[in-house]
């Protein structure tokens, strides 16, 4: 009861051999592209690595830059195999080869799928790490004055233009927070002085936001400051200004953007999967076809499958063989008795 | 004294014959990469219709698209005539169009060139274009409620934004329009008032940039309004502020821009005019040793190929004595007082009459 077993005549192993040949060629390619989209997704995370807080998010494209390596490698050697395979000499020195190389392609198509399944569940992962990085960076928007702190700024003003955002979750963000550094206030100001003792930590609090939320559709030029007060601007109410500032948050902006790009990754990443597969089960029905023509009559036809036994069978040789090699370092009781008989009682016990 | 004379075997002529016409289908895909820069050009040129004023600046790229097409059509020709060329039965299809053919393919040649230096030469045009357009922009900013012109604000806000630019020439230029439109204006607000009759034009006139103007790396928050004014602002100075707004005018910024793609574009177009000028020089070396060939009779003997038959000035001379007979054909030959019906004896001269045949030198 071999499972889906297959006849082959001559002509058709040929055919299966050229055929898998060119497969492994397109699988390659198909490795390469998994490869680059690894990079182009790693590059585009490290881009905004500034405003993200932790990088677990990067487990998506270093599987997918690992896994295509190793699917440009592992289908170099089927395409050598597939063209040794025809020739009787040349095949079996690749034998032992084969079941390694199985369970190899089996593991890549298992990582392939698990990277596009963490692309999905990693996405509340993503919109912390963003939710703590934008907050830090709308914190320290004024410390352009600090090392190390001096250019988040400029990132977040590039931030918010490019993306046509605004805060962390909207504008009002900006309000809580003191985003006009110390050295560019006029102590000697009452204004400056009376908003300064107006809240218990002694910021400078605005309803006004940066220049980088203004929206270039308004068909007004933009109001940035005293945004809640009616009253500042002629002709302006500020529930129904809609086009003066960006609308979204930069949070949710972000986390649109990397699953846009993530959603356009997976049926990539499904039909490499798919490939990958098709030539493991090509490459087993050419190995096990091969295996069964007879030495005497190299042009008769021969039977192919992909399990020698139906699956039940296969797992529980598998279990045995398994438990034997799990035994080997194990000494029997058997054994126990003849331990002074030496290295043919060890061998009488392994035998077993 | 043929120009240029190179001797061919029959091998050199076919392998010249196959180069050739791998080389005619390599000038198809140049021709197509001609093509395809002109597109390109007309493409960015359009982009930015709105800031750019009615000037003769479509006329290169058209003539890039147009030469493009007529080089893949002429190397089409060519790759036909060169494959026919290796068999010199064959050739004798093409023997009487290949002359015509050279000279069409050397004018076109010129036309290249000519595609190459206005690629250079359009940047004058180019930058009255867009000084005229960036000026009537900046002027119609405010006009976001005029069909035609609502989104000139939008246009101009996204080109300071992206090109990291201000103004035409520089931020001053917006001082000296009026950019806030009049419905966002208090017109009972006495301040306002005072600004409006400031000026003859009753223009609202004042020391402030739009927003797109601000430079993100400044270390300060972006200072738009006031900026002349130094006690506006604390610790603000004017003239020593650079990062404030950013410093260059659009018209540079956009001219620069330009002035990049275009000299690539020239410069690719001069390389894809020395190839032709190249594979037209081969052309005319197998069209020459072919019809030696065919002038001596054997296909299989050596012949010679040149670039001109006699020196340059002689075939200036003769082609220039062509031209002056093709005007007279019409004319009445005045020798026979008019009549052209009169039968003139035409007299070859051979030389003197009687002449012994002189003795040739035995070869020693």
């Amino acid at each position: 009861m071999a499972l889906l077993k297959l006849r082959f005549s001559l002509p058709r192993r040929v055919r299966l051999a050229q055929g898998l040949w060119l497969l492994t060629w397109v699988t390659v390619l198909a490795g390469a592209f998994t490869f680059s989209l690894g990079v182009y997704l790693k590059t585009e995370l490290l881009r905004r690595a500034e405003v993200m807080d932790n990088t677990e998010i990067h487990v998506v494209p270093n599987i997918l830059i690992l896994v295509g390596l190793v699917i440009i490698g592992s289908n170099i050697v089927a395409g050598r195999i597939c063209q040794d395979s025809l020739h009787s000499a040349r095949f079996p020195p690749w034998k032992p080869f084969l079941l390694p190389w199985y369970g190899l392609t089996w593991m890549v198509c298992v990582w392939l799928f698990s990277a596009v399944v963490l692309s999905y569940a990693l996405q509340g992962q993503l919109e912390e790490s963003l939710k703590v990085g934008l907050r830090n960076g709308i914190r320290f928007y004024r410390d352009t004055d600090v090392p190390g702190r001096c250019f988040q700024k400029e990132t977040i003003d590039k931030l918010q233009m490019e993306l046509r955002c605004c805060g962390n979750t909207n504008y009002k963000d900006w309000f809580e927070v003191q985003w006009i550094s110390n050295r560019y206030l006029d102590f000697t100001s009452k204004e400056v002085k009376d908003r300064v003792r107006s809240n218990i930590d002694g910021r400078y609090l605005v309803d006004g936001v940066p220049f980088s939320c203004c929206n270039p559709a308004s068909p007004r030029p933009c109001l940035q400051y005293s945004l809640t007060n009616n009253a500042a601007h002629y002709n302006y109410e500020h529930q129904s200004e809609e086009l003066n500032l960006y609308n979204r948050g930069c949070r949710q902006a972000l986390v649109d953007y990397y699953m846009g790009l993530m959603n356009a990754i997976g049926p990539v990443v499904l039909s490499v999967i798919l490939l990958q597969m098709s030539v493991l089960l090509s490459l087993r029905y050419l190995q096990t076809s091969l295996d069964g023509v007879d030495p005497e009559n190299p042009e008769a036809d021969s039977e192919g499958y992909i399990l020698a036994k139906g699956i039940k069978e296969s797992l529980m040789d598998v279990k045995t063989t398994i438990l034997k090699v799990l035994q080997f370092g194990q000494v029997t009781a058997a054994a126990d008795e003849e331990v002074g008989v030496g290295p043919s009682g060890e061998k009488a016990a392994t035998s077993n | 004294m043929a120009v240029l004379k190179v001797k061919f075997t029959k091998n050199n002529r076919d392998r010249l014959a196959q180069v050739l016409w791998i080389l005619n289908w390599v000038s198809v895909v140049s021709g197509v990469v001609l093509f395809s820069l002109g597109l390109f050009l007309k493409v960015e040129i359009n982009k930015r219709w709105e800031l750019m004023a009615e000037r003769d600046i479509h006329s290169v790229p058209n003539m890039l698209i147009a030469t493009g097409l007529v080089a893949c059509g002429i190397n089409f020709l060519g790759g036909k005539i060169c494959y026919d060329c290796a068999d010199t039965t064959k050739f004798l299809r093409w023997k009487v169009l290949m002359l015509p053919y050279i000279m069409c393919t050397f004018f076109f040649t010129f036309c290249v060139l000519a595609g190459a230096l206005m690629c250079y030469g359009m940047r004058g045009e180019l930058e009255e274009a867009l000084d005229q357009g960036l000026h009537n922009a900046m002027r119609y900013y405010k006009d976001t409620d005029t069909p035609g012109r609502c989104f000139l604000k939008r246009t101009v806000d996204l080109l300071q934004i992206q090109f990291h630019c201000c103004g035409n020439s520089n931020y001053r230029d917006w001082f000296q329009i009026q950019w806030i439109s009049n419905r966002f204006l208090d017109m009972s607000n006495r301040e306002v008032v005072g600004r409006l009759r400031s000026n003859v034009e009753g223009k609202y006139l004042m020391d402030g940039v739009p927003f797109s103007c601000c430079n993100f790396n400044s270390p300060r928050p972006c200072i738009q309004h006031q900026i002349t004014n130094n006690s506006a602002h604390f610790n603000y100075e004017h003239q020593t502020e650079d990062l404030n707004l950013w410093s260059s005018g659009c018209r540079q910024a956009l001219l620069e821009h330009y002035s990049s793609i275009m000299q690539s574009i020239g410069f690719t177009v001069l390389i894809i005019w020395l190839f032709e000028l190249w594979v037209l020089t081969g052309v005319r070396y197998l069209q020459t040793s072919l019809e030696n060939v065919l002038r001596q009779g054997d296909p299989d003997s050596e012949s010679d190929g040149w670039l001109l038959e006699n020196s340059f000035v002689e075939t200036a001379r003769s082609n220039f004595n062509i031209i002056k007979s093709l005007g007279k054909c019409n004319q009445i030959d005045t020798a026979n007082n008019g009549d052209p019906n009169m039968d003139v004896s035409s007299r070859a001269h051979y030389g003197p009459e009687n002449v012994l045949p002189k003795q040739l030198p035995l070869a020693s």
